[in-house]
């Protein structure tokens, strides 16, 4: 057997986190650019005004450009379950491959069909069979994402299956419960309404363009009034799911709650640290302990973020390594011993049983249930407990810009709406480039989102079951270095190649 | 109505699928196959801007069904997926690097604005249908011909300070690209590469209103069926002729069986009649292009894709049934993946069997929306009223 290489996880991890961030480049404006697009048509469809055919197609092929590269890079992430993480795919593949099979069928099809009937059936099927293709592509990128966010969610929170010490591997039990988990649900609504709101703003950021340089301000607006009431209702509706998400991180991801809160130690009544700035702690352990040179707080709304009440203890990130007896919370050492007591008594039922010995299986079995639930602690024996505690000042400052710049794409979207209801958008040139500008600010408010998410819940692939360490493929950390090299120069040069295209897509205007 | 279903029976059930999936994936890639073509039968900017759209309206599809086939082999046999894509390591990522490009290819190919030029994304799609081709037909030559790998679920428990707890390890340093020096493997590469080739020719014929490149169509039909007559025939005369890896039904146990996968071709008489029935199919579609161009070149590729449907399907239902080792390890017998040992659970399988139950619905939308797109033949002129062009 060969040694575990800690640069081959780490690099494995690089790929993965390189590749992943690039598909969400172009997903979130596929989700949400897929429904203006319908809600346009559908304006066209029922009032029959060509200006709107003309503001539809425009959109549709801004869409197309962001369409083919978003496939292009997510082909490579289903695949790197298989390839980079294949302990992995056997461990919880039982789990993980039904919802991307069923992705498969039920969505990618209908969206690749329709999409079809989208840029090729204007002129050979009717308007209203038209209207319903690009109802049916909306609804299948949504789905997409559905089913795709359900496995993550179900990594965040295992439910909904059952350890099989013959198969070693973990096998679905109750797909309902895996679907509806609360983690899943929070997680798809957050995702896609994030998505809504990012394709909103980048469609009112060009129709500010045009208003700036004076170009079809007809078309912009109309634009822009679509796009607003439709990022309006989903920037809302996000506060919400936000709100939800971060309730479920507290209740099944306490260390990730308490790094994205940089909550050392737990408390009742805890504060919600509004704005802070970390520096390191060189006196801790481990180095990960991160201290506030700065720091407004808002008395007790943590714990009332966390559990609905003011009063509720919400443990920090001392208490979860150290544990809490008062509270309730073990220790990492506690649940190192349990998981190594579930990993060897697995292998001896395993040894019995091939010896026949069905009593000796039997006790070991009992044995390994009963530590199942910190099985993927007992890879960390003999090892450094901090390497459990996630980035910090990453969870931290990744939350905390993406509230303030949620809260800014919020008031910005209902500003822009009113001046362009009431006619007086015209001439507003700060608000304009303000909106022009806050382009970028939702890409960098949307990949923050996924770095809390995934960052925070280092260093587990599955939450307390299957750490990175013992997901991985065995390969050679060149052989991942050269790949991870490969997606970052191949995916950059598409990059660059779809915003040049796009740009000038945007330069032609509406009626080229 | 699934639950009722042994084990087993699920586990056959979704090996037809799977294989069906994997067979419609490399019906599609006549898509492919025509990119390698687009130099060949396109002499001017004109003419190959026809071929890519022709092509581009398709290429959708094969992709979705790759990536559809990935899931599902994913959601069925994931030791397969672990054992495979993480041990094969260069091989698939050298597919899907050829499949990553191929994606924004017809998209940004001429679009105002696209830095690269409209060359480099020509030489993408000639890339892609090169590569994706030999590499897949390679990579599936490996569940006759084994590959180097070993498999111990016991290894995800050794807690042995240090070691690396990983399942499936690969044995060979090449990881997956050793598959490309067999010429048994790279016979069926070969043979996949020219008959995606000889399906796009079909395509073009039937889909095309133009009348030099129907000329230079009839001449690459020939070229491209011989090689590809000579690299199948090689291929599965080997695999008639060969020892095959058996499985013991009762034990599990491994062992190489002399003319193995012929045994299953005469154990499984259904198999046998969709192997003849698409070889013929192939062959008849051929044939009757060259012979009676007239009235038969339009239906030339609905013979032979049904053909390399079946045929594909016969294929890999004799890799994996009979008691035969799909996915053999040639490093250690015992290693070697079924579709017994190698599937998701009961629960997982019956809850995916529902969810099959929407293929054909799935397909009757397809069948119906690209009737309704395809209603005219394409050319020149009709490129020129589109609104959306590649």
């Amino acid at each position: 057997m060969t040694h575990i290489d800690f640069s081959l996880v780490d690099w494995s991890r690089a790929q993965f986190a390189l590749t992943a961030c690039y598909h969400w480049l172009f997903v979130p404006l596929t989700l949400g650019l897929s429904f203006i697009i319908a809600f346009m048509e559908t304006i066209y469809v029922k009032t029959g005004n060509e200006e709107w055919k003309r503001l539809t197609k425009f959109w549709m092929t801004i869409f197309g450009i962001n369409f083919a590269i978003g496939i292009a890079t997510g082909l490579i992430l289903e695949f790197e379950f298989g390839t980079n993480w294949s302990n992995y795919s056997w461990f919880v593949g039982d789990i993980f491959g039904a919802p991307l099979a069923i992705e498969g069928i039920m969505a990618f099809f209908l969206e690749t069909t329709f999409i079809a009937v989208m840029f090729f059936g204007w002129n050979k099927v009717g308007k209203k069979f038209h209207l319903l293709a690009t109802w049916l592509v909306a609804i299948g990128s949504n789905l997409s994402a559905l089913w795709i966010l359900v496995a993550n969610g179900w990594m965040q929170l295992p439910v909904g299956m059952k350890f099989n010490p013959d198969t070693a591997r973990n096998e679905m039990v109750d797909f309902w419960k895996i679907l509806f988990s609360p983690v899943a649900v929070n997680k798809f609504l957050h995702t896609v309404s994030s998505g809504y709101v990012l394709a909103a703003l980048f469609v009112i950021g060009v129709s500010s363009w045009y208003l700036l340089k004076k170009r079809d301000v007809l078309y912009a607006k109309r634009s822009i009034v679509v796009a607003a009431s439709f990022g309006l209702l989903a920037s809302i509706f996000i506060l919400f799911t936000g709100d939800g998400s971060a309730r479920a991180v507290a209740h099944h991801q306490p260390m990730k709650f308490a790094a994205m809160e940089n909550l050392y130690m737990g408390q009742q009544n805890a504060p919600l640290a509004a704005f802070g700035i970390l520096k390191q702690d060189p006196n801790a352990p481990g180095h990960k302990k991160m201290n506030f040179s700065y720091l407004i707080e808002i008395p007790d709304v943590l714990s009332y973020m966390a559990f609905l009440n003011p009063n509720a203890y919400v443990p920090g990130i001392y208490d979860l390594v150290h544990g809490n007896a008062d509270h309730g919370v073990p220790s990492y050492n506690e649940r190192i011993a349990k998981g190594e007591i579930a990993i060897n008594a697995l292998a001896a039922y395993k040894n019995a049983k091939l010896a026949g010995n069905d009593s000796l299986a039997n006790i070991m079995l009992v044995t390994f249930e009963r530590n199942y639930n910190n099985f993927g602690y007992g890879y960390y024996a003999n090892r450094d407990v901090h390497e459990l505690i996630p980035n910090i000042p990453m969870s931290f400052y990744s939350f905390r810009i993406m509230v303030f710049l949620g809260l800014h794409f919020f008031a910005l979207i209902l500003v822009v709406l009113i001046l362009t209801v009431k006619n007086r958008i015209d001439n507003k040139k700060v608000i304009l480039y303000t909106a022009l500008w806050t382009i970028p600010l939702a890409y960098i408010a949307s990949m923050l989102g996924w770095i809390v998410a995934e960052v925070g819940r280092q260093p587990w692939v599955i939450q307390d079951i299957l750490p990175t360490i013992a997901a991985v493929s065995q390969l050679k950390a060149s052989s991942v270095q050269l790949t991870f090299w490969l997606f970052a120069v191949f995916f950059t040069a598409l990059l660059i190649a779809e915003i040049g295209i796009i740009v000038k897509q945007i330069g032609k205007g509406f009626t080229a | 109505m699934f639950e009722s279903l042994s084990l087993l029976s699920l586990q056959q059930y979704w090996w037809l699928i799977v294989s069906l999936l994997g067979a419609l994936l490399v019906f599609l890639m006549f898509v492919q196959g025509g990119q390698t073509l687009i130099f060949t039968l396109g002499k001017s900017e004109e003419e190959r801007t026809l071929l890519v759209n022709l092509l581009g309206r398709k290429w959708e599809l094969t992709f979705t069904t790759l990536v559809t086939f990935g899931g599902a082999f994913f959601a069925s046999f994931p030791l397969f997926y672990s054992t495979s894509f993480g041990g094969a390591y260069w091989v698939w990522m050298a597919i899907l690097i050829a499949f990553v490009i191929q994606a924004v290819s017809y998209e940004y190919r001429k679009k105002p604005g696209n830095f690269l030029g409209q060359k480099t994304f020509e030489i993408f799609l000639i890339f892609n249908g090169l590569l994706g081709t030999l590499l897949l037909g390679t990579a599936v030559a490996t569940f006759f011909t084994g590959s180097a790998f070993s498999v111990n679920k016991m290894n995800l428990l050794d807690l042995t300070s240090g070691n690396m707890p990983v399942i499936s390890e690969w044995k060979g340093p090449a990881h997956g690209l050793e598959a490309a020096l067999s010429p048994v493997n790279l016979s069926l590469g070969l043979a996949v590469l020219f008959l995606s080739r000889v399906l796009a020719i079909l395509y073009f014929m039937n889909r095309l209103d133009h009348a030099a490149i129907m000329e230079r169509l009839k001449k690459q039909l020939l070229y491209n069926a011989i090689p590809f007559l000579v690299f199948f025939l090689a291929f599965a005369g080997w695999l008639l002729l060969s020892s095959g890896y058996a499985v013991d039904p009762k034990t599990g146990i491994v062992s190489m069986e002399p003319y193995k996968y012929l045994h299953n071709l005469i154990a499984l008489p259904v198999v046998a009649i969709l192997f003849i029935l698409g070889v013929a199919g192939v062959l008849l579609g051929i044939i009757r292009s060259v012979a009676c161009f007239e009235k038969c070149h339009t239906k030339g590729i609905w013979l032979s894709g049904t053909g390399t449907v079946l045929t594909v399907w016969a294929l890999l239902l004799l890799a994996g049934f009979n008691h035969t080792a799909f996915y053999p390890s040639n490093w250690d017998l015992q290693s070697s993946l079924t579709i017994e040992n190698s599937s998701s659970s009961h629960y997982t399988l019956t809850a995916m069997s529902y969810v099959s139950l929407l293929v054909p619905f799935v397909l009757a939308y397809i069948w119906y929306v690209w009737r309704a797109i395809d209603k005219k033949k394409i050319s020149t002129e009709e490129l020129q009223s589109e609104s959306h062009v590649y």
